[in-house]
């Protein structure tokens, strides 16, 4: 490979002090896959992990597992993999070269360095994950998991963070599955601040909608907005009574619901019962609460009325 | 040359029709110039902007299809702001003033108006097919001018459009005189439909072969609406959860018994476990199966589905179904062609199922395998290199790592080799995307091996000016590059000016190019539009001496005949 040939004889005209690392060892396989400048810092700790694994690296080198397609030359490949990284090192041979060097030389001024070590952007949870990977594999030269360390090890990583058009999946599969997101994995995963989805479907209606019950602090917040999802399903006055900000209905205004309107709202709880909605506390609602469904009021009268429902509730206190 | 009159050469073109060849057949000399001008029927245009509609008339006056697209692909990734461009409108004004007789209009990713929409439909008494693939800012009003004036229509086929629906009569609005449907595909309405009219529409549609429909569109409806249109071969059905109604079921299952000529079957966005078994007669005829949005269904009723599809060429499914579902497949499809594993989990939560064994698996089962796109948490150089060993055939090969950077989780080496791989095996490769820790290695091997690569796709790769340079200087055949988030500079955009010219465009984002390199090219190249992307209000790319080191946040540049578009908005400067 020609390229290679040519990387092999700058790297003699080279000093820096990563070439110094390399020379020394006499193939030596540094990877040195980011092929930063000598000054940033993550180059630095990069180096001296370097070092540390030479030795290390040449008794094991002959057990490595080196990567190929049959038929072509392993050895070749190791000389070449050692010159490899010194793209930023050869001499230069017009201005523009010489300018990208001074780029690159100076650190990476720009944003791509910056969102790959500031954790705001997004980090290497990864690297927390295969620390135990990096440490057992002390042959190969991980830059990237030394990196990742040296990332993390001042703060745990936080959620990993959204990166703009990433990963590269079309908007619209994104809203379509948004909208038929799961809903407790999230619960379970993370406390307290994580959406509540539960599905409610409607007698009639062709398709179910989710709602996030985290986003409602009460009933008549749930039942308006309920409302507003199925007005084209020509909802009833189910949702109307709660507007009073109660957090509980009390029976005559179930009654007026089972009696008067056309359809109620009931919901399943954990032990897999319909229930009437509105009859425990909101927060207790939203713990047992597993599916919400829109019956016609005829269906609803053998539900559970308030006294059962608030025994339930006794129970589990 | 001329021993033939012109119509049998005529003759002979008709039975060219790929757009390569007949582009290359008008060169061959004057004459045949003419002929092929004035008997192309079919005229693709990759980007809107690269050439006008008036220029496309005098070239082509003949024409009956115009295909056309319009924003970026990154557009699909949010990557380029609302207002960028892409109308479509002067093209059918343009269209709608000329002679031209339209039969076909196909549009991708560009702005659609209602209004349009209308002037479509009026113009072009033959006018059959519209096919709008992700398109925008039309609504379903649009649809029904449409429906109400296109007398001759046999395609309405909508994918992944976003339609503000009106909840409107649209489906109404096909004349009752009107039965030459072929193909209706309106998944991608939000909103409720009108089932009568649906199912009056189909019912007297005799020729419908391709019918998706909307979520909206319930489990009984479906049955009713397939018990009417048995003759179709392409289905898309919509969401079904209910567990309870059993009777729509047996229907179903009652209607599926006699589609015999269905092969192509999508949708289930929802669907509880019976309705989907319920089309398992059907599946040992079906070559298509897009269940890539069905993120409800669980991997083990998926995998039952698929067992039972032995002739499939084409899947589309979610990462749900897991590399033990991949192994299924990779049993029991071995007509399989193209593959698309999507992820379930969009924020990288470490849930995916998929990883470097399932793509292994069906490298080893599928031999006719081609076409891949693979979501992913991890994967190995060692996989990717038996991958290369399995498939040589490769014709596209995307995979998307999920984590940035991520290198092969087993050695923790770049997934440079693993690629490499697989350019060097896969010698008729046109596409190829890559991810995962890269350096500016795997470029190398692209820029040496991936002769007939046609379009790539860079993210978070790549240490150096070097890797783009290999790219641009080894791949004679590239016509798209797209680069975001990888070091990329100045060096690389500005060292060799002409190839742009043999590319369609170039998009680099969140790269190293600065504007004074993005203005030195502009000078050099007048034949390319260079514009510059900036969405940000604190507008500082001004004149002011400091362009060497500002550095632009998206560049995008295409070859025109047109020069510089009027219809840019403020937020791109074109250079």
């Amino acid at each position: 490979m020609l390229s290679e040939e040519e990387l092999q004889s700058n790297v003699s005209v080279a000093s820096s002090p990563t070439s110094n690392c390399i020379s020394k060892g006499g193939g030596l396989k540094v990877h040195n896959y980011f092929g930063l400048s000598d000054s940033s810092s993550v180059e630095s700790s990069t180096l001296s992990g370097n070092v540390e694994d030479d030795k290390a690296t040449i008794s094991l080198k002959a057990t490595e597992l080196t990567l190929g397609l049959p038929g072509s030359q392993s050895p070749a490949r190791e000389t070449e993999l050692d010159e490899k990284p010194f793209f930023p090192l050869l001499p230069t041979k017009d201005e523009i070269f010489s300018s990208s060097q001074k780029n690159i030389a100076s650190g990476n001024k720009r944003g791509f360095s910056d969102t790959m070590y500031t954790e705001k952007n997004w980090m290497f949870p990864e690297a927390v994950a295969t620390q135990s990977v990096v440490n057992k594999e002390v042959t190969q030269n991980i830059p990237k998991g030394q990196l990742g360390t040296l990332n993390n090890s001042s703060s745990p990583p936080a959620a990993k963070a959204q990166i703009v058009g990433w990963p590269p999946v079309r908007s619209y599969r994104k809203n379509t599955l948004a909208t038929t997101c799961k809903n407790s994995d999230e619960v379970d995963g993370k406390p307290g601040s994580a959406a509540l989805f539960v599905k409610v479907s409607m007698d009639g209606a062709p398709y179910l909608r989710k709602v996030d019950l985290r986003s409602y602090t009460n009933y008549g917040e749930l039942s308006s907005a309920l409302e507003k999802m199925f007005t084209t399903f020509t909802l009833g006055q189910c949702g109307s009574n709660g507007a009073a900000g109660k957090d509980m209905l009390s029976e005559t205004k179930l009654k007026n619901l089972l009696n008067g309107k056309d359809y109620v709202l009931t919901y399943e709880d954990k032990d897999g019962d319909w229930m009437l909605v509105g009859d425990v506390p909101w927060e207790m609602f939203i713990d047992v609460c597993k599916k919400l469904k829109i019956m016609k009021g005829a269906d609803a009268i053998g539900l559970a009325a308030a006294p059962r429902a608030m025994e339930k509730s006794k129970m589990r206190a | 040359m001329n021993y033939f009159p012109d119509e049998v050469i005529e003759h002979v073109f008709d039975f060219v029709t790929s757009h390569k060849d007949r582009n290359s057949i008008s060169l061959v000399c004057k004459s045949w110039f003419k002929i092929e001008r004035y008997s192309r029927q079919n005229v693709f245009i990759g980007n809107c902007y690269s050439i006008s509609p008036e220029r496309l008339l005098r070239r082509f006056p003949c024409f009956k299809s115009l295909t056309l697209k319009g924003k970026p692909h990154f557009a699909d990734f949010n990557l380029v702001p609302h207002g960028w461009g892409g109308f479509v409108q002067p093209w059918i004004e343009a269209l709608a003033r000329s002679r031209v007789g339209l039969e076909e209009l196909r549009l991708k990713r560009m702005v659609v108006t209602d209004e349009g929409l209308e002037l479509l439909s009026r113009s072009f008494v033959n006018f059959k097919s519209l096919v709008l693939v992700s398109c925008e800012g039309f609504s379903t009003d649009g649809l029904a001018s449409i429906a109400s004036n296109c007398r001759h229509l046999r395609d309405l086929d909508l994918q992944e459009n976003e339609i503000d629906d009106h909840r409107g009569q649209w489906l109404s609005c096909f004349p009752e005189t009107y039965t030459s449907l072929v193909t209706l595909n309106f998944a991608c309405l939000e909103g409720e439909t009108n089932l009568v009219a649906l199912e009056r529409l189909v019912a007297r549609s005799p020729n419908l072969r391709s019918l998706k429909l909307n979520r909206a569109v319930p489990l009984d409806a479906l049955a009713r609406l397939m018990a009417c249109a048995p003759q179709i071969v392409d289905l898309g059905v919509g969401s079904y959860e209910d567990e309870q109604d059993s009777e729509s079921c047996l229907k179903l299952q009652a209607a599926i018994r006699k589609y015999t000529s269905l092969r192509s079957l999508s949708g289930f966005l929802e669907a509880a476990p019976h309705c989907l078994s319920a089309f398992h007669p059907v599946c040992h005829n079906l070559t298509s199966l897009n269940l890539s949005y069905a993120a409800e269904i669980h991997g083990s009723h998926l995998i039952k589905l698929i067992e039972h599809c032995k002739k499939l060429q084409r899947l589309w499914i979610l990462d749900s179904i897991g590399d033990k579902g991949l192994e299924v497949v990779a049993s029991t499809c071995k007509e399989l062609q193209e593959l698309r594993v999507f992820p379930t989990d969009l924020h990288g939560g470490g849930n995916t199922a998929v990883t470097e064994d399932g793509l292994v698996a069906i490298s080893a089962g599928c031999p006719k395998l081609h076409s891949i796109l693979y979501f992913c948490q991890q994967m190995t150089n060692a996989a990717l290199i038996t991958v290369a060993r399995n498939c040589p055939n490769f014709i596209r090969f995307r995979l998307c790592i999920l984590e940035p950077h991520k290198p092969d989780h087993v050695t923790s080496q770049p997934l440079d080799e693993g690629f490499g791989a697989i350019v060097q095996a896969c010698k008729n490769l046109k596409r190829l995307s890559v991810s995962g820790l890269l350096t500016d290695q795997v470029f190398l091997y692209i820029g040496m091996f991936a002769t007939q690569l046609e379009m790539l796709s860079i993210a978070f790769a790549g240490d150096t000016d070097k890797g783009m340079l290999y790219v641009l200087n080894g791949c004679k055949k590239m016509r798209k590059l797209e680069i975001r988030d990888s070091p990329f500079g100045d060096a690389a955009l500005l060292a060799d000016v002409n190839k742009y010219e043999t590319m369609r465009s170039l998009w680099m984002s969140s790269c190293e190019v600065t504007l004074g390199g993005c203005k030195r090219l502009a000078r050099k190249a007048p034949w390319l539009n260079v514009e510059i992307i900036n969405e940000n209000d604190n507008n500082r790319m001004e004149e002011n001496g400091y362009e060497g080191r500002q550095k632009v946040d998206k560049l995008y540049l295409y070859r025109t005949v047109v020069g510089t578009r009027v219809d840019a908005p403020p937020f791109v400067w074109i250079l």
